[in-house]
């Protein structure tokens, strides 16, 4: 039974080395910074900054495991954040400007998935280019300007969105638990089930293995992809739109930030960066992870500087990591590189 | 399963697929010129011909892969509407490929790779992993054979060998009871011993009463196994050789003088 056996335990079980990794530092954290980590208000604020990050991650994870790529949200953020900004604050349209926010997302992602789908154009240089034209709409649009959403604690919108249910309890951490948790891990899970369980979730795996081997399958490659990329901007759009009620503020770049954290969450997570192995899980522990160092490193003492270096470090290392755990092609193809190294120097 | 429905004892029609004037065209380069190609509801014909004679060309042309530039399909006597046919369709039809190297993905389970495109679903689209999982064992049991050899049906694709692919990729189209299935070239990455299964199963093929398109550059084992050869050059067929008539010296003799005169 050798064959059965290469069905690793990191095969079997979802996510289980990044839920290992993210154990041991928050372990660590517990004893570099006892203060903050052994307490239970870092985490009610983790629950109300999170979730856009884990949103985008998600999407990210479908995009990437169908060995596609997205740089496109950011400006989706500023976009649609923007749409709805604008229309709740000058308009006072309330639900209406929520449903305009996400529907201007999900039209974006729409463009995009047509492009890089009937065009054919490779998805990173097609949403590197819608990326510019989007922000750069959302800066024309909103003259540069900053929108402060006073007293938006009062509508509906915030309250359903991003209040805090437990507001007047007696325990001082449950007043802190913020809605959009709720909605992010409702979400988190459903996508987690189309991604496991259902037909699109398998189209876009197989899609992210072979485009070629998809199209034999009888898989509607190009519908599949224009799916993913409106996906992507819907998601996007959520996050835009819990942002900018979390900050009572919308600003152009708010979006900027979360380019590269949302990638290397994904891949931290054990998502294959050349597509077909995706995981929902453990995108959302490298979401969780990335989350942490940053808090965790400045309360342990370490300056803000530390921050992207040590979340580059991680980031590096586990790539390395799954690259040996889960790809044995690549790993032999890897260490054959290193070997030929070798070769040349004891030539010299 | 759904071609069940269309038993051998009543031929309700002469060719399981028929070509009719089908051209391809990939930009100005003709792929395909006029082929007039019909296959019988119980016959085996074998495509030979030199790489880039349009053999694959025509396979992915029959089976909904590339629609034709122009020309006509039917399948079972009656005509295909170009514009919805697919591979879905096609599978419909009960019509399958086994491609080369094409057939599986290499990072997916078995199970996933024997039901993509046909998954088993509630109506909301969601797999019903358990029985996907229950058939596909049988099919690994049954219909394959590999009982004891380590391969489970959660085992990666990517995993296995030339002949096991091959293998899994023959007995998925023999489970979903195909009419015609078409082999492109299943064994160019095999063993000797590999290669008689194959042909083995291309027999039983025939004797099945399923009919099979055999796409192969080996001329000794197409030869040994088919009805009727089809023979095609730059795109055209120009020539039809029952093996009866031809021994495999000949036909290679025929097919190098082909080549000559350009």
């Amino acid at each position: 039974m050798e064959k059965s056996g290469s069905v690793s335990i990191f095969q079997r079980f979802e996510g289980l080395p990044i839920m290992i990794v993210f154990a041991l530092l928050l372990t660590l954290f517990m004893y570099t910074a006892p203060t903050v980590f052994l307490q239970p208000f870092i985490y009610t604020t983790f629950l109300s900054t999170l979730p856009p990050l884990v949103l985008l991650a998600i999407g990210l994870t479908f995009v990437i495991g169908a060995g596609e790529i997205d740089l496109c949200f950011p400006a989706i953020i500023a976009f649609s954040g923007f749409v709805f900004a604008v229309l709740f604050k000058e308009y006072n349209l309330g639900w209406i400007s929520v449903v305009a926010g996400l529907a201007s997302g999900i039209l974006v992602g729409f463009v995009n998935g047509v492009l890089i789908a009937k065009l054919g154009i490779p998805s990173f240089m097609a949403t590197l280019a819608t990326q510019f034209f989007w922000a750069g709409i959302a800066t024309v649009l909103s003259g540069g300007k900053s929108y402060a959403l006073r007293e938006a604690e009062q509508s509906s919108v915030w309250q359903w969105i991003v209040g805090r249910p437990f507001a007047d309890s007696q325990t001082a951490w449950l007043t802190q638990l913020p809605l959009q948790a709720l909605w992010t891990t409702i979400i988190v899970l459903f996508l987690w089930l189309i991604l496991t369980r259902h037909r699109f979730g398998e189209h876009v795996l197989f899609i992210g293995d072979s485009n070629e081997v998809s199209r034999v399958a009888g898989i509607d490659v190009d519908r599949e992809k224009i799916k993913l990329f409106t996906l992507m901007g819907f998601l996007a759009a959520c996050a835009a739109i819990m942002l900018t009620l979390e900050n009572k503020n919308y600003f152009g770049n708010q979006g900027q930030g979360y380019l590269l954290t949302a990638i290397a969450s994904v891949l931290i997570g054990g998502t294959s960066i050349f597509g077909g192995r995706a995981t929902v899980i453990g995108t959302v522990f490298g979401c969780f992870i990335i989350g942490m160092i940053e808090a965790g490193l400045v309360a342990s003492g370490l300056t803000g500087a530390w921050v992207r270096t040590v979340q580059g470090l991680i980031f590096l290392i586990s790539i390395i990591f799954y690259l040996y755990a889960d790809e044995p092609q690549r790993r032999r193809a890897f260490f054959a590189r290193f070997q030929g190294f070798g070769r040349v120097r004891s030539a010299e | 399963m759904t071609a069940a429905a269309t038993s051998p004892e009543t031929p309700a029609f002469q060719s399981i697929i028929r070509l009719e004037g089908v051209q391809k065209y990939f930009g100005a380069v003709q792929a395909l010129r006029d082929i007039n190609l019909s296959i019988g509801r119980n016959e085996i014909v074998g495509l030979i011909g030199d790489n880039g004679a349009g053999k694959s060309t025509i396979i992915k042309v029959m089976t909904g892969v590339i629609p034709p530039s122009a020309g006509r399909i039917f399948v079972r006597d009656q005509p295909v509407h170009l514009s919805d046919y697919s591979v879905r369709r096609a599978h419909n039809l009960s019509i399958e490929t086994v491609y080369q190297d094409k057939s599986l993905a290499d990072k997916q389970p078995l199970w996933r790779n024997f039901f993509v495109g046909r998954q088993i679903t509630n109506r909301f689209g969601f797999i019903d992993i358990k029985r996907e999982k229950e058939i596909a064992n049988q099919i690994l049991i049954d219909v394959i054979g590999f009982r004891g050899v380590g391969i489970t049906v959660d085992s990666t694709i990517g995993n296995l060998s030339g002949g096991e692919r091959q293998g899994i990729a023959i007995g998925r189209a023999m489970h979903f009871n195909a009419d015609l299935i078409i082999l492109d070239e299943p064994t160019a990455a095999l063993g000797v011993a590999e290669v008689r299964k194959v042909i083995d199963f291309v027999q039983r093929i025939k004797a099945s009463g399923h009919a099979c398109i055999y796409i192969e550059h080996n001329l000794a084992h197409v030869h040994e196994v088919a009805d009727r050869l089809i023979v095609l050059d730059r795109g055209a067929i120009v020539a039809e050789i029952l093996p009866k008539d031809m021994s495999v010296s000949e036909l290679t003799e025929y097919l190098i003088h082909l080549q000559h005169k350009k």
